[in-house]
């Protein structure tokens, strides 16, 4: 901690969020706001003068309520940067002077209540995303009596009263009596394995977590009774089973079953009834102090940055490797990856072991100073263009810029272009080139695929970083669809042409499905708007013109949803079943006489 | 100075189209749903089409060889691989005809695994056809492929590592003792995150500050 806030290439900038991201690989613009500490980072001492006659008392936070601050105060005594600051809306006030105290108090005068949160920008060439972790809240868990019985704490509480740097110096009390328990419970999995409240999947380091807890209380209290109730225990790291073993040794007690019920005994101690599955007997045990090993979430702020910086997630809420098993710490976005818990839970070996790798990652990617970008890019063919300004408008990078009123063709500044291709679909007069998906590539895509019995076929345009990506995953996950949808790549749906979808159905195609990233997830910003909106055009034109428009589909399908993928597959076989041989040759005939 | 609408396609390669195929088994991935020689011979029908062949594994050394030798045999002008999906193989491919002197962007796959071979496991007949269509798009979207070359763009030599915790830590530190900037942009008032609340971790059993 400390080598991180005194290295000189390092900028520390804490109480700060990151608000928006623009740019792209290499060359990305960030606004980060800097929250006003109210105290001269700089120059406090952390002599601690302000807080001893501050009047206002807090619960706080870092011991997770269990001890107090005030209202100016230092985060924990090995904070970094080593500073005190004010929280503002607890502060009394200086102006006018309620109490001042503070200033006073303080000889360096680093307090001034006139900083204002503050607006940088930074531009970088790469970015790694750690936000970390929630651990679950378990006050919806009611049979555990978390909000009812005091002397049930979670595993962080837990953590707190053991800290020689905690409330209680590290000697272990019961929140009820201030006395030391004589018998301790550890209730696993709270939050997580469980398909009816908290979270599916396994949490990871709760195991280990509490097995190191059992250590710590024998090592310090020999004679303490422990007793662990659990559904498995998850040893699976470099030396896990050796701690293990070395806890069942040292007398604590693993007990197979989550306890069912709970209540508190005249004592305050908790009466855990359990039905012990390695005897299959109901079993009822009385303890001191219960602790809930709690799950770990993704962090609050994970959705927010998702959007800002157009990443996807698992349906966990964990952010989205650009693949498991080769790119396990790589964005889909080049440029971006991840370190620790932001990409699932883990504990510290793993997290510290990630965020090498994301470094190393991130060198590789920056060390020749310069980048080669992929020439998928779109070009304007001058000629044809009419600077009616469509381009420019449907742009999500400002890539594009026409002189609409001198009637100058439109440019495109190619280092900012991404590649959706949104221009091309959106021109009216075929005057953009999109490289490497061109007009001809994809309509011969489409001619080809239609070539030989269209009527059993189902045509699919779908775009590389979500749909195709989410097929992909129906694949790994081998499930099953029907074997007549055959995909069109194509960079975003914003590049589906209106005319790709009327040579689909004049070749005979019965059905039609557009694909693309959920709204808010485009890889490119929000061209995935323009989708919808030319296909709900589409679809008044269809109506217009007598086709049933059902027979065109727009469908979000993300990365991580293989699933919804191969069902929707399953959707547009039985729409596919339903367009006659007669309504095909009446649509092929009506559009071939436009 | 950032490029304005460059011409980004080369000259040259007006020559028509030679297209060579390659239909992978990827062991028994691909070929026990999908009837790979069978595929390679219907596609070695269609116009332009040179050679057209199965193969075990395209993506390994002897596989990546021999279709740089066809090509330089063959006078190859556009390559269609057809095996596993582009998010996996695309880059291997890419540089392998870029090897044997074509222009990266002239190559094109068809995914027969993820999309075809793993997703109608049972059922042999329509996997095969479907395969065989989606060869046939390949050919057609390679048929009309242009050479691109690669733009090299300026970049910073800096990263922003977003949250304090041990990772951010970690990564940032890495970084910096690389020669790299990093900003590190925590929502806390200190660095530190999950783990400075930790006393002891396991599994070293040591304290966590």
């Amino acid at each position: 901690m400390t080598d991180a806030g005194r290295h000189p290439r390092i900028k520390l900038l804490t109480l700060s969020e990151v608000v928006d991201v623009k740019g792209y690989v290499g060359n990305f613009d960030v606004k980060i706001i800097k929250k006003a500490k109210y105290v001269d980072e700089t120059a406090c001492t952390s002599c601690g003068d302000c807080a001893t006659v501050c009047p206002v008392v807090r619960p706080d936070e870092f011991n997770m309520g269990l001890a107090s601050r005030k209202a100016i105060y230092s985060p924990f005594p090995q904070a970094v940067p080593s500073s005190y600051l004010i929280n503002i809306n607890e502060c009394l006030g200086h102006n006018p002077a309620v109490c001042s105290k503070c200033v006073d108090a303080c000889d360096k005068k680093c307090i001034n209540f006139h900083m204002s949160d503050e607006e940088i920008t930074e531009q970088v060439g790469s970015i790694i995303v750690a936000t970390g972790l929630e651990p679950y809240d378990p006050t919806e868990l009611d049979e555990y009596g978390y909000t009812r019985f005091e002397n049930v704490l979670t595993s962080l509480e837990f953590e707190r009263l053991v800290n020689a740097g905690g409330p209680s110096k590290g000697s272990l009390i019961r929140p009820t009596d201030r006395k030391k328990p004589k018998s301790v419970g550890f209730i696993q999995c709270v939050g997580s394995r469980s398909l009816r409240k908290g979270e599916q999947y396994c949490s990871n380091i709760c195991c280990m977590n509490t097995i190191k807890s059992t250590l710590v209380l024998k090592e310090h209290y020999p004679d303490m009774e422990v007793k662990v109730f659990y559904i498995d225990i998850r040893a699976f790291g470099k030396g896990f089973e050796d701690l293990y073993t070395r806890s069942r040794r040292l007398g604590v007690k693993y007990i197979r079953g989550l306890p069912g019920s709970l209540e508190e005994t005249a004592e305050n101690t908790m009466r855990v009834a359990v039905e012990n599955s390695a005897t299959g007997k109901l079993e009822f045990h009385e303890l001191d102090m219960l602790v809930l090993a709690l799950g770990v979430k993704p962090a609050p702020s994970t959705q927010r940055l998702q959007e800002i910086m157009g990443l996807q997630l698992t349906p966990d809420g964990f952010y989205l490797e650009a693949h498991p098993k080769l790119q396990p710490v790589d964005a889909a976005t080049r440029g971006i990856f991840y370190a620790g818990c932001a990409e699932g839970p883990k504990d510290i070996k793993e997290s510290v072991t990630q965020a090498s790798a994301a470094a190393v990652r991130a060198v590789r990617l920056m060390h020749k100073g310069e980048i080669s970008s992929e020439p998928i890019t779109s070009e304007i063919i001058a000629e044809k263009c009419k600077a009616c300004g469509k381009c420019a408008e449907v742009c999500p990078y400002n890539a594009i810029s026409v002189d609409v009123k001198n009637k100058k063709p439109a440019e495109v500044n190619s280092a900012a272009c991404a590649g959706c291709g949104t221009c091309a679909a959106e021109c009216h007069f075929d005057a953009i080139i999109m490289n490497h998906y061109t007009d001809q590539q994809i309509l011969g895509q489409v001619d080809a695929m239609l070539t030989t019995e269209p009527e059993t076929k189902i045509l699919v345009f779908a775009c590389n970083w979500c749909s195709y990506a989410g097929a992909d995953y129906a694949g790994v996950s081998r499930l099953q669809y029907p074997a007549n949808a055959h995909l069109v790549r194509v960079m975003c749906s914003g590049r589906v042409d209106e005319k790709f979808i009327w040579e689909g159905f004049r070749g005979g195609a019965p059905v039609v499905l557009v694909s693309g990233c959920h709204i808010g997830d485009c890889h490119y910003i929000d061209a995935n708007h323009w989708t919808e909106k030319r296909v709900a055009k589409l679809h008044k034109k269809m109506v217009r013109l007598g086709i049933r428009p059902e027979r065109l589909q727009l469908e979000w399908i993300s990365a991580a949803e293989g699933i919804r993928f191969a069902d929707k597959m399953k959707d547009m076989e039985a729409l596919r079943k339903s367009v006659s041989a007669e309504e095909i040759a009446d649509t092929i005939e009506l559009l071939t006489k436009l | 100075m950032t490029p304005t609408n460059s011409r980004q396609r080369s000259a040259g390669d007006e020559a028509a189209p030679r297209i060579g195929v390659y239909v992978c088994h990827c062991g028994l991935n691909i070929a026990q749903s999908v009837n790979c020689p069978q595929v390679a011979e219907s596609a070695s029908t269609a116009n332009d089409v040179v050679l057209s062949k199965d193969i075990t594994y395209a993506c390994s050394e002897p596989g990546q060889q021999e279709i740089k030798q066809d090509i330089i045999d063959n006078q190859l002008n556009r390559v269609v691989i057809a095996s596993c999906s582009p998010r996996l193989h695309e880059p291997t491919f890419k540089q392998m005809v870029q090897d044997a002197g074509l222009n990266p962007y002239m190559m094109e796959m068809a995914n027969l695994r993820e999309q075809c071979s793993w997703v109608h496991m049972n059922d042999i007949e329509n996997a095969t056809r479907k395969a065989e269509t989606l060869v046939d798009m390949a050919v057609s979207r390679v048929r009309h492929l242009d050479p691109l070359t690669e733009e090299t763009l300026p970049l910073i030599k800096k990263t922003l590592v977003i949250g304090g915790g041990i990772a951010g830590i970690q990564a940032a530190l890495d970084l910096a003792d690389c020669g790299y900037d990093v900003t590190l942009v925590e929502k806390q008032p200190s660095i530190g995150g999950m783990m400075a609340r930790l006393d002891k971790t396991f599994p070293t059993m040591d304290c966590s500050i």
